[in-house]
């Protein structure tokens, strides 16, 4: 019965489909099921199967994305069970996510969280046009491993600087690591503001989430 | 329709009009005029003498024939507009009907980059069969022409060797410019009566069409003739092919040259409706402009895309399909320029519905084979395939919905309708869209990946094998030749 449903879980997030997998987790709940081997044992198999045939070119973003949206979805469902049962969902890294202040471009950035949710970061997005104080302040909230941040222009691509100055001045680094990324970006760029680490697409940026939170094999 | 794991144009939704009708009929009257007045020459007995029995004024010394306006135009009107071309496989014959553009290999190289070395060398049988065993694999090349010239094989029988080298290795249709002389066409029509099932049977299974360039200006082969009127008789598909070049074998101005190509198209057209009504033929171009440094034949440049488009509304005109040339290309390496001449010249050949489009695969003016030029041209087709199916505009295609659920900013990658049609986007083969840090580590290109598909082909694919029988019988006609 539950293998049955496990199945239906992965499906539900290699189809993208997040009502399918919303009502397939709030269904395990009422079956008892432990919503842990809910996730490990059904619908991350389904984002498994999405990652893998991503890489081999057989699935593409917007597959990708969907079902991180599912994946999300359901883990929103099972989560309030799980810390209920005394238990968490083993988690990457927190990661707070913004775009710099003056700057209102967010789709790469947004796809960015999509992927680190769906690889089983916790991500708080900022949204747009957000001012260094901010960004510290809920990375220090949160108590975040990382911050990235996202810049489509270069007059914008100097708030990344003054972040990760603010950071150093307060002696908040290494403790967190900073990513950025946007258009603009150049590796030369991310050597001179002394960044962390910086990737040119959201599939790059989840590979070095997990190298800045020290979990790069997994 | 569309053949089996074949890529073809057709249901365009582009039009280009090049030429208006006045400017077609000013070509076709000043065509007729050449005809009448000037003549052509046709260097074969059995030409001359049909053409005398057809009442045209023949001077069998200077082997120049003239004909009355109305004899050319009533023998054309016999041309079928649409028929065949047979493949070994049934369900890859390709139509020609005007709906479609089917793409295939260029020929008469001489010269092959060698797939594993890299090396360029002098061309040989072996290459024949790699060529059409690649070929046969991509969904882009529809149909072969005999891509480069077997050197090693018996000068005598070389054309017959080529035609089963590529039947050996291919199921898909085989037009062969290659054959052109009496005792090769006649063993090439039986060879291609072995695969139809007998001589009768290939006027409705043409698995070979023949392809004869014409000798601009205003004249022809002799050799050409003959073959041409051996295949017309058992109802393979046969067209004439002009090459007129401005300035050295037409005149410099793109009409005048187009008029004197026409001219020895349409002449030799007609001798073949005339000696076998009704007979399978087709138009066939390739002209150009010569480089006015060197004479050379340029294949590629603006006068060259504008032939490629204007050809058709001539074999339109004359309602018969068309084999034009494109993808000509004078660069010495896949760069560049042959990225601008395939694009171009495939695009202007296509937008306008010619039927089949020749020439993927070549370099340095049809004479250097390469499978990445090849792989490349295929994904040029490709493009222009995408291109000509248009916009669509329905109210699926509207996506109001999904817009809606969007709203102002946000996304459209998690939609349902963006999964739906996703695939409907072109995703290339060989185009770089990589972050520059992954191309940064590589520094690897188009050129790396097309040329490792084709390795991968060659290495993998397994055409469906000639019959064993078949095969035999085929080799013991090309022995008689070759005697």
């Amino acid at each position: 019965m539950s293998e049955e449903l496990y199945k239906e879980m992965a499906q539900s997030i290699i189809d993208g489909d997040s009502d399918i997998s919303t009502e397939l987790a709030k269904k395990s709940i009422e079956l008892n099921m432990h919503p842990l081997d809910s996730i490990t044992k059904g619908f991350v198999i389904g984002v498994n199967y999405i990652g893998d045939q991503f890489g081999k070119g057989e699935a593409f973003l917007p597959e990708l994305v969907m079902a991180g949206e599912a994946m999300k979805a359901a883990v929103a469902v099972l989560e309030p069970e799980l810390i209920k049962l005394g238990g968490a969902r083993e988690m990457m890294g927190r990661v707070v996510l913004a775009t710099v202040e003056g700057d209102i471009h967010e789709i790469g950035k947004t796809l960015v969280g999509t992927m680190l949710s769906a690889s089983g970061f916790e991500v708080v997005d900022l949204g747009v046009d957000q001012p260094a104080d901010k960004i510290i302040g809920k990375a220090l909230e949160i108590n975040a491993d990382l911050i990235g941040m996202s810049a489509l222009l270069t007059t914008t691509m100097v708030r990344q600087r003054e972040v990760i100055e603010e950071l150093d001045k307060e002696g908040l680094r290494p403790r967190i690591k900073v990513m950025v990324g946007g258009a603009p970006i150049t590796r030369d760029w991310v050597t001179k503001i002394k960044a962390d680490g910086y990737s040119e697409d959201a599939i790059g940026a989840v590979k070095i989430a997990k190298e800045l939170v020290g979990k790069a094999d997994q | 329709m569309s053949s089996k794991n074949i890529k073809t144009i057709s249901n365009p939704k582009l039009k280009l009009e090049v030429l208006t009708q006045d400017d077609i009929q000013k070509i076709h009257n000043a065509t007729l005029h050449l005809i009448e007045k000037v003549g052509v020459r046709f260097p074969s007995k059995r030409a001359l003498e049909l053409w005398k029995d057809f009442g045209a004024d023949v001077d069998f010394t200077k082997k120049i024939v003239r004909v009355k306006p109305q004899v050319i135009e009533d023998a054309l009107k016999m041309a079928p507009p649409a028929y065949k071309l047979a493949a070994r496989d049934p369900q890859q014959d390709l139509q020609l009907d005007g709906n479609h553009v089917h793409l295939g290999t260029d020929g008469c190289g001489v010269e092959v980059i060698d797939i594993l070395s890299g090396e360029k060398r002098t061309s040989c049988l072996q290459d024949v069969r790699d060529i059409a065993r690649v070929a046969d694999a991509t969904e882009e090349v529809a149909f072969h022409w005999v891509a480069v010239s077997a050197q090693d094989a018996a000068v005598e029988a070389r054309g017959l060797h080529e035609v089963k080298a590529v039947w050996d290795n291919s199921t898909k249709h085989v037009q062969t410019e290659s054959i052109y002389n009496v005792e090769e066409a006649k063993a090439a029509i039986e060879m291609a009566a072995l695969i139809a099932g007998g001589r009768d049977k290939l006027r409705e299974r043409p698995v070979l069409s023949l392809m004869q360039c014409t000798a601009p200006p205003l004249g022809h082969d002799g050799g050409s003739l003959d073959a041409a009127l051996l295949a017309a008789e058992v109802g393979i598909p046969t067209g004439f092919m002009t090459m007129a070049a401005c300035a050295t074998t037409g005149p410099t101005t793109m009409a005048g040259n187009m008029t004197v190509g026409n001219a020895e198209v349409i002449a030799a057209t007609a001798m073949l409706q005339l000696a076998y009504p009704g007979a399978p033929v087709f138009y066939a171009a390739a002209m150009t402009a010569s480089d006015l440094k060197t004479g050379a034949y340029t294949g590629g440049g603006p006068e060259d895309f504008l032939f490629g488009a204007a050809t058709n509304a001539l074999a339109d005109f004359y309602n018969i399909p068309l084999s034009m040339g494109a993808f000509a290309t004078g660069a010495k390496e896949p760069n560049w320029q042959a990225g601008i001449e395939g694009s171009l010249s495939s695009f202007m050949a296509s937008v306008v519905m010619s039927d089949m489009l020749l020439g993927c695969g070549f370099l340095h003016g049809s004479r250097i084979w390469s499978y990445a030029e090849m792989m490349m041209d295929c994904e040029i087709f490709s493009i222009v395939h995408k291109m000509m199916q248009g916009i669509e505009v329905n109210d699926e295609t509207l996506a109001m919905e999904s817009i809606a659920n969007v709203g102002p900013g946000g996304h459209f990658l998690g939609q349902k309708h963006t999964r739906k049609h996703m695939r409907e986007l072109f995703m290339p083969q060989f185009m770089d869209r990589r972050p520059y840090s992954e191309w940064e580590t590589k520094k690897d290109d188009a050129r790396d990946w097309a040329l490792a598909k084709a390795r991968r082909i060659l290495k993998e694919h397994q055409p469906d094998p000639l019959d064993e029988k078949v095969s035999k019988e085929m080799d013991r006609i090309i022995k008689s030749v070759e005697k």
